[in-house]
């Protein structure tokens, strides 16, 4: 066991665990952040994506050990109040199903909006090709990240987490 | 031993409330019994627990002096969306504007009756009770706003959560009205008449989930984010051969590991489909639990399917197919007679494998048993089985159960079983501690009830008018039957089917439209088939297989009637829809099928490209579905479409378990492929053929045409023909 000082969400966590413990479960069972979900363990289901450093990765692979003082934002940090464009537009369109995978969905499409605010259907398709989703909302995923797009191109800006 | 003395307690089930739902099941409304009031000695525990003075004209509803209105839904929801479906239909009725309606999901009750979300079962089944319900409700604040005003409540109409005098103007919100219309009689059944359904507001509109806010933010909702005070977390190894036992464990090593807290082994029962045998792990969390299991080393007894697989399953198949020898399941016509005299000969062996139901949420349960009582909090379908297997297993009566159902990431058929929620039961009996037991994907895909594989050997016929003629299909399962009636018998004059059974040790169980999601495939590939054969259009072939009778009647007492007027509808309009034989060029191709399963008449057109290469992409699939007269939430039934449509493709094109040395070879989804956005279909259009018959389910009858619709495309395409699941083991090349 060792103790690690996280930067999750905004704010300094420290916890007590052994240092192969993947994020995932650093997070789900030590911090309560439990939106981040297990499915696969070895990275291919991708339900588990948060941000490390801005960028998308998969936390069942990411040992506590490794993430030092880089930033992790998980779908509860993804706005302060479900008002992020794409939070916004799944409700609106209504995306998920059983919806175990979306906030892994989610934060994938973030990344991607962060890097290409106008994506097109092949954008879409290939940044999102990670992410499983055993339901099959594969294109209303595709429909709410360009319904996502057109809030951002309006102007609606999410709020940062605290 | 951990203390939990903060655990939520509720008192047991009240038997008198079953008593009334049979009651109700069995002849129609009920209402005089079904209703309870808050405050009586009639009134059900849910009600009990109401504040006082709510009025809970059923366990359904509950309106607060407050405002508040609370609609409960009564079955689990795992993605089919009947936790936003079902309280609509009571909104509908009840009045009341859905932004102002709080859904509660219920825990197991029997005031709920039946909580099995299975079969698609769940519009048919409560769609006019809940209207009544609601309807019942309604007449009641309608009453008490009419005495309140000294007016006939025949002037008096509801609307919004107020009721409105229509002379004078007047309005009353329905909190000012809860006290009165709680002390009021309840309606006689005769006087509950339901709204026109052309009056509806609510039903029929697209209305986002209930719990959409909790997804997106990432709030804890599903069964395995739940949490305890004092919760240990648990793994469960089982043998990888079905059927064996634990012979011996390096327990001592494995309790000594950091973070572990116990370790035994659980005898188990020889159910393979309830308490198997296995080894337990707790710990302190998920992953120290984990972290230990790779430590773990057990001696096995494999028992007697050891040396099965899928090669030896494939070899039997042949050889009984070959014999010819099966139990006959139906036998029309004179088949010999109709092969000698028929133009053109067909004979085909379909098959397809195992697969799993693969929720993405990996099977789990959090359980907390002392002495003879337990709490449960499952993500399941079917809560009704888990109360049952922990009362027959571990002994403790159904009464002492509490049974919480939380959401699934996933259910598609899987979570009707109760092996997930009976393993932590008995875990947590042993430990004396809340243990929340959490499957790994690997126990998940080698630990599945699973879709069985299967094997048809068809022979068919088509006359010199071109018309299928005869019909013979050797089908040969792991377990299960075939109905008499599986289209297309019924509508082709000379059949027969005969079935046979590999006798096998694989656990089996029902996967999203249990045997329509296989048969669909080999039926309407091997209608095409013979459509070619007879060199003509198969959409005409299909029409004119489904005949000029509007119904055909089941055979035997419980047979049930195909509808083919349905059915021609549907196919009609898809393939107007469709533009149903456009030319297109070689390498792409459009596909037909439909499928009756589940209540629901379905019809697919499927259009693929296929390149030179083999390289398959559906580029559209175009779908009619005629499930009665009204859809309760057009987003969640247009959801279900398309997810039928992607998982029908997912399940078809890659998904297969192999079974060596009696083990399941795939242990995660490297090996284990489900479809992927890029591969998803580019279009799904969606087509609602409203009919003047009660609605019905959506969750599985939509599935079972799309494997043929594509398969069929395919070989519009290619003239490549598949006879065998996943898609992906046929050679798609051409040139």
């Amino acid at each position: 066991m060792a103790k690690f000082t996280l930067q999750v969400n905004g704010q300094s966590r420290t916890v007590d665990v052994a240092p192969d413990t993947p994020l995932l479960w650093v997070l789900r069972d030590h911090l309560d952040l439990v939106g981040t979900k297990y499915g696969c363990g070895i990275g291919q289901c991708r339900a588990c994506t948060v941000h490390l450093g801005g960028q998308p990765v998969q936390a069942c692979q990411t040992p506590v050990s490794g993430i030092g003082r880089r930033a992790v934002v998980t779908i509860e940090g993804l706005s302060a109040d479900g008002s992020h464009p794409l939070q916004k537009a799944w409700c609106e369109l209504d995306v998920a199903q059983c919806g175990y995978c979306q906030a892994g969905q989610l934060m994938t499409a973030a990344a991607l909006l962060t890097d290409n605010p106008a994506p097109t259907d092949d954008d879409i398709d290939n940044a999102m090709a990670g992410n499983l989703c055993r339901c099959g909302t594969y294109l209303r995923i595709r429909a709410g990240i360009h319904h996502a797009a057109e809030l951002l191109a309006a102007g609606t800006k999410p709020e940062a987490a605290k | 031993m951990i203390p939990c003395e903060n655990l939520p307690t509720r008192s047991a089930l009240d038997r008198r409330d079953f008593l009334r739902l049979s009651a109700l099941a069995g002849g129609g409304l009920v209402l005089g019994s079904f209703l309870k009031f808050a405050g009586t000695t009639e009134a059900a525990e849910i009600s009990k627990t109401a504040p006082q003075g709510d009025f809970t004209p059923s366990a359904f509803i509950r309106l607060g002096l407050d405002g508040s209105i609370t609609l409960i839904a009564p079955r689990p929801d795992s993605g089919q969306g009947i936790k936003t479906s079902l309280p609509m239909i009571l909104a509908e009725e009840l009045e009341v504007p859905w932004t102002a309606v709080t859904v509660q999901m219920g825990d197991l009750n029997a005031a709920y009756g039946s909580q099995t979300s299975g079969g698609s079962t769940s519009t048919p089944t409560f769609y006019l009770q809940l209207r009544q319900l609601g309807t019942a409700a309604r007449l009641m604040l309608i009453d008490a706003a009419a005495q309140t005003w000294g007016v006939p409540s025949s002037e008096c109409f509801a609307e919004a959560a107020h009721v409105h005098h229509r002379a004078s103007g007047k309005s009353i919100p329905y909190r000012d009205l809860v006290a009165r219309a709680a002390a009021l009689p309840v309606p006689e059944a005769k006087s509950v008449v339901l709204k026109d359904p052309k009056d509806f507001k609510l039903l029929g509109q697209r209305v986002s989930g209930v719990d959409n806010g909790k997804i997106v933010t990432g709030q804890s909702l599903y069964g395995i984010d739940f949490k305890l005070p004092g919760l240990v977390y648990a793994v469960f190894e089982k043998c990888p051969v079905f059927g064996g036992k634990v012979v011996s464990a390096n327990l001592d090593r494995i309790k000594a590991l950091p973070g572990i807290k116990d370790a035994f082994i659980l005898e188990g029962t020889s159910d393979i489909r309830g308490l198997v045998p296995g080894v337990a792990i707790l710990a302190d969390s998920t992953w120290s639990a984990f972290s230990a299991r790779r430590q773990l080393k057990v001696t096995w007894d494999e028992g007697s399917h050891a040396n099965d697989s899928w090669a030896q399953f494939t070899v039997e198949a042949q050889k009984m197919a070959a014999e010819g020898k099966g139990k006959v399941i139906r036998q029309d016509g004179d088949i010999d007679k109709a092969f000698a005299s028929a133009s053109k000969v067909v004979e085909a062996a379909y098959s397809y494998p195992f697969i799993s139901h693969a929720n993405l949420e990996p099977q789990n349960c959090t359980a907390h048993v002392t002495g003879d009582r337990a709490e449960i909090w499952a993500p399941t379908q079917n809560p009704s089985a888990g109360a049952g297997i922990i009362a027959s297993t571990l002994g403790i009566p159904k009464e002492n159960i509490i049974f919480h159902i939380l959401r699934s990431g996933g259910g598609f058929g899987r979570r009707l079983s109760a092996d997930f929620v009976i393993e932590a039961a008995a875990i947590a009996q042993k430990a004396g501690v809340p243990v929340k037991l959490t499957w790994s994907r690997e126990d998940d895909l080698r630990h599945d009830h699973y879709r069985p594989g299967g094997f048809h050997f068809l022979k068919g016929a088509v006359d010199f008018a071109g018309k299928i003629s005869a019909w013979r299909n050797h089908s040969v399962f792991f377990g299960g039957g075939l109905s008499p009636d599986e289209f297309p018998n019924r509508f082709v004059p000379n059949l027969l089917g005969l079935s046979s059974t590999i006798e096998n040790g694989v656990p089996m169980g029902p996967w999203r439209a249990p045997g329509s999601c296989v048969f669909a495939f080999v039926y309407q590939s091997f209608i095409d088939e013979l459509a070619h054969a007879a060199g003509r259009d198969p959409l005409a072939v299909r029409l004119e297989l489904l005949g000029d009778k509007d119904e055909v009647p089941g055979t035997g007492e419980r047979g049930q009637p195909y509808n083919a007027a349905r059915m021609k509808g549907v196919v009609k309009l898809v393939a107007e829809k469709a533009g149903w034989g456009k030319k297109l060029p070689r390498g792409q191709g459009q596909g037909l099928a439909f499928h009756f399963s589940h209540r629901g008449y379905i019809a697919q057109v499927a259009e693929v490209t296929v390149s030179p290469a083999g390289d398959l992409k559906v580029d559209r699939v175009v779908c009619a579905a005629d499930v009665g007269s009204q859809i309760v939430n057009l987003s969640g039934a247009e959801n279900q479409v398309q997810g039928s449509i992607v998982d029908g493709l997912s399940a078809a094109w890659r998904q297969e378990l192999n079974i060596e040395r009696g083990r399941i070879v795939e242990g995660n989804f490297a090996e284990y492929q489900l479809l992927r956005s890029t591969d998803a279909p580019r279009k799904i259009e969606i087509h609602f053929l409203k009919s003047d018959n009660p609605p019905t389910g959506l969750g599985e009858p939509v599935l079972p045409p799309l494997a043929p619709a594509v398969a069929n495309a395919i070989f519009a395409a290619t003239g490549k023909r598949i006879r065998q699941l996943p898609f992906s083991k046929t050679d798609l090349s051409w040139s």
